[in-house]
């Protein structure tokens, strides 16, 4: 496997619930709105009183204390994205285990970050003229639009799950061909709601 | 010896006060981080209890700035100012009763047994506002000077009714020495209910709350330091490690005044039948006696905490108006009240 910039935290297989860790308090349903009171203009003599309001406003922030945590704790704790998230991109290969693109340049076209640059040669397969000699994404460039897997005709580039990107150099976050297609190793069997 | 147990008992309590300091301002962070569903700093050793050691060594080595403009002398003073009140008050805190050691040195469990103690902690107390002022006015900045400005007009208001909140203690004691205070909490009320102030000076103990936290310039009261309006209210031009010693100095005042409130209002290290009269001299008890008075002063300091990050910070008239309109009658109140009802416990019998 191609050489990745960092470790991959929410690499599939290495969800939060796989690890026994307690979900985040995110996802769970927060209590709805409590039954509005009416304010009047003039304070009742219990609300004169002050003291007893000021306990009320201490307690309702320290029993906050107990309270569930909203903090997801990275990188123990990772959170779980939609199915659809737009992340790093990732180059597919077909049934025979080479990579789908045909050098067509739509992807690097429609590309409003100009983060894709692709070379192009002759292909050694004979079922298209030409491929890519050299495919390279500058991650950092990247605004994770998408657009580029809408463009592609064969369905070559895709955005997966994958989020926790590290790198400690620039030059560290130009993807090559090589670790796109690792990426697509990583997300094989992904489950993606809007592919195959 | 005398002379060298008490320059240990003097290190050992400053660098307690210190370290305590750090551990307050451990505790505000986690507290604060929980009160908003948050975890806090948990990282750094066992529940992220090295964070405040983190902290300094960041500032220190953050550029010691000296803006343009400013009172040189004051700007440099004023730092140690603020510090050094907050640790002085805690010299005269008793954390329990006198040790006897190697069976000839009597050693009171206290840096300094003064026998106007409250009237010491007072004035002591209100020293901190000069490094607040000094460095609110060297600092060149209207910012810092509005902080200073309010600064002293609260501790003005403040410190009238602070004063006027313990003369009830003092009138039940007949004493200022903080030893006499917490001995006089020491019997039972109606055999079950400890004797302490909290219970037979309620409304001097409010009053005397709120101007602990006017004095600290905690939540409520922090006007001076209002991040909001004020950027950084007297500290605004302070960094590195200036920053820092007015830092501690509001952590460390913090901790001073809940032992404050844990001597006279709480008892001290007393607790009903925690005494040498009643278990006689075993080691133990000066132990257990500091372990009953750091606790109590550790529930005034999570109050101190938790009140800061529930309660909203008072608008400029309404700290006056509280200040002068109501917790000042109140002060009278308690004084005239607590006379009254000990002439005629006196005269009745």
């Amino acid at each position: 496997m191609t050489h990745l910039p960092g470790p991959i935290f929410n690499a599939p297989g290495r969800a939060t619930a796989d690890r026994g860790l307690p979900t985040p308090a995110y996802d769970t349903p927060r209590p709805g709105p409590q039954k509005e009171k009416r304010l009047s203009a003039r304070p009742t003599f219990f609300q004169r009183l002050i003291v007893p309001g000021l306990l009320r406003t201490w307690w309702s922030g320290v029993r906050h204390i107990w309270q569930k945590k909203l903090t997801v704790q990275w990188p123990e704790q990772v959170r779980e994205v939609s199915d659809n998230y737009r992340g790093v991109h990732r180059l597919n290969k077909d049934d025979r285990g080479r990579m789908k693109c045909v050098a067509c340049f739509l992807c690097q076209t429609a590309c409003p970050a100009n983060c894709i640059r692709i070379e192009a040669g002759p292909s050694p397969w004979p079922d298209r003229p030409k491929y890519a000699v050299r495919f390279t994404i500058d991650e950092l460039r990247c605004v994770f639009c998408g657009m580029c897997e809408e463009a592609c005709p064969e369905d070559a580039i895709e955005l997966t799950r994958i989020y926790s990107l590290v790198g400690t150099r620039r030059d560290e976050m130009l993807f090559d061909k090589e670790q796109l297609l690792t990426m697509y190793d990583l997300t094989r069997d992904e489950k993606h709601p809007l592919r195959w | 010896m005398m002379i060298a147990i008490n320059l240990v008992k003097v290190l050992i309590v400053f660098a307690f006060v210190q370290a305590m300091a750090g551990l307050t301002l451990w505790a505000e962070r986690r507290l604060s981080a929980l009160m908003q569903d948050r975890w806090g700093p948990n990282r750094l050793g066992p529940f992220g209890l090295l964070q405040p050691l983190a902290d300094s060594v960041k500032l220190l080595l953050k550029e010691d700035i000296t803006p343009q403009g400013v009172d040189r002398l004051l700007y440099y003073l004023a730092p140690a100012m603020s510090l050094a009140p907050a640790l002085m008050t805690v010299a005269v805190v008793p954390f329990g009763e006198p040790v006897t050691l190697f069976g000839q040195y009597v050693v009171p469990l206290q840096v300094a047994d003064i026998h106007l103690g409250i009237l010491f902690i007072l004035a002591v107390g209100s020293l901190e506002i000069y490094g607040i002022v000094f460095g609110a006015w060297a600092s060149n900045n209207k910012y810092s000077l509005l902080g200073g400005v309010r600064s002293v007009a609260q501790m003005l208001s403040y410190e009238l009714f602070m004063g006027g909140s313990l003369v009830g203690v003092v009138m039940l004691t007949g004493s200022l020495r903080l030893n006499d205070i917490v001995a006089s909490q020491q019997h039972l009320l109606w055999g079950w209910l400890p004797a302490w102030n909290l219970f037979r000076q309620p409304l001097g103990f409010v009053v005397f709350l709120v101007a602990a936290f006017a004095e600290t310039n905690r939540l409520p009261f922090d006007l001076p330091e209002s991040e909001q309006e004020l950027v950084g209210g007297y500290h605004t031009e302070y960094s590195s490690m200036k920053f820092v010693m007015f830092f501690i100095a509001e952590y460390a005042a913090v901790f001073t005044m809940s032992a404050l409130l844990a001597t006279v209002f709480l008892g001290g290290y007393g607790l009903p039948g925690l005494s040498v009269a009643e278990c006689g001299p075993v080691w133990w008890l000066p132990v257990a006696q500091a372990a009953v008075f750091l606790t109590k002063t550790l529930l005034f300091v999570l109050l101190f905490i938790t009140v800061r990050w529930s309660l909203s910070r008072l608008r400029y008239d309404q700290l006056m108006r509280l200040g002068w309109k109501v917790m000042l009658p109140l002060a009278l109140l308690n004084i005239v009240v607590t006379g009254t009802l000990m002439f005629l416990w006196r005269t009745t019998g």
